[in-house]
């Protein structure tokens, strides 16, 4: 199953409705709770990411019996430092997004601990692509 | 908690199993637990969005903030029920937790 979503930068209304979307339909083929909640969190943030950072981009699920795969590739400033912005408490969000109750430098820190695979390529002034694979492991195993 | 309901006054009795106070979005979404009370200082859109995501029973703004008209028709549609009180939020976390609310 492939669920894609095009996401425009700064459409605050719209936001998350994508990743409320790939929630239910990760819900409806049974997939475990765990990868459902690390899912929505990868794709959540990777959207507003997009919504925040960028000027548009495309948010794409594809769900396989084993795996989740999210890929966010937006077109937009791009990430100078990677590893300086997976640091927890980095952020680059201006004041106004700040108010919202983004831009405390969580955003890649929570992708990346939910993911047990994560990528990301970026070129700054072009753009980013961040690929995350979530597992869907059974409960208690 | 001296709460006004600003939607979901028919839902009222249904139970939450923990409360979770927090001013950060993305906090909200990787440390809360379904079935809680959400308790916020944020008015925006993306917190009733969370709310939904992480399926919370309801949300308690504090320090008197009241959410605009499209928060408040969104929350209807999702079966949120919304409430505001002036207090603050540690003292209404303080309030929810002396009587018996834990942490998510």
């Amino acid at each position: 199953m492939k669920l894609e979503f095009v996401i425009e930068g700064m459409d605050f209304t719209r936001a998350g409705e994508a990743a409320a979307k790939i929630k239910k339909a990760l819900q409806l083929v049974g997939m475990e709770v765990e990868t459902v909640r690390k899912s929505v969190i990868v794709a959540y943030e990777a959207e507003m990411n997009i919504v925040i950072h960028a000027r548009s981009g495309t948010l794409t699920a594809r769900v396989y019996p084993d795996r989740v795969e999210i890929e966010a590739a937006d077109e937009g400033p791009g990430i100078p430092d990677i590893s300086l912005a997976l640091q927890e408490g980095y952020s680059t969000a201006p004041p106004h997004i700040r108010e919202m109750g983004f831009g405390a430098g969580m955003g890649l820190p929570n992708i990346q601990r939910s993911s047990d695979e994560l990528h990301i390529d970026s070129k700054v002034g072009i753009g980013t692509k961040l690929t995350s694979t979530i597992m869907n492991r059974t409960s208690g195993v | 908690m001296d709460a006004e309901v600003i939607t979901g006054e028919d839902m009222l009795d249904i139970e939450v199993s923990s409360g979770f106070g927090c001013d950060l979005i993305s906090d909200s979404l990787c440390f809360s637990r379904p079935e809680c009370l959400l308790i916020t200082g944020l008015t925006n859109i993306q917190i009733v969005r969370v709310a939904d995501m992480i399926e919370a029973r309801a949300i308690l703004f504090v320090r008197g903030k009241k959410p605009g008209r499209d928060i408040i028709r969104v929350a209807r549609e999702k079966k949120l029920p919304l409430m505001v009180t002036r207090r603050f939020l540690f003292e209404s976390c303080g309030l929810l937790y002396q009587h018996g609310l834990r942490s998510s």
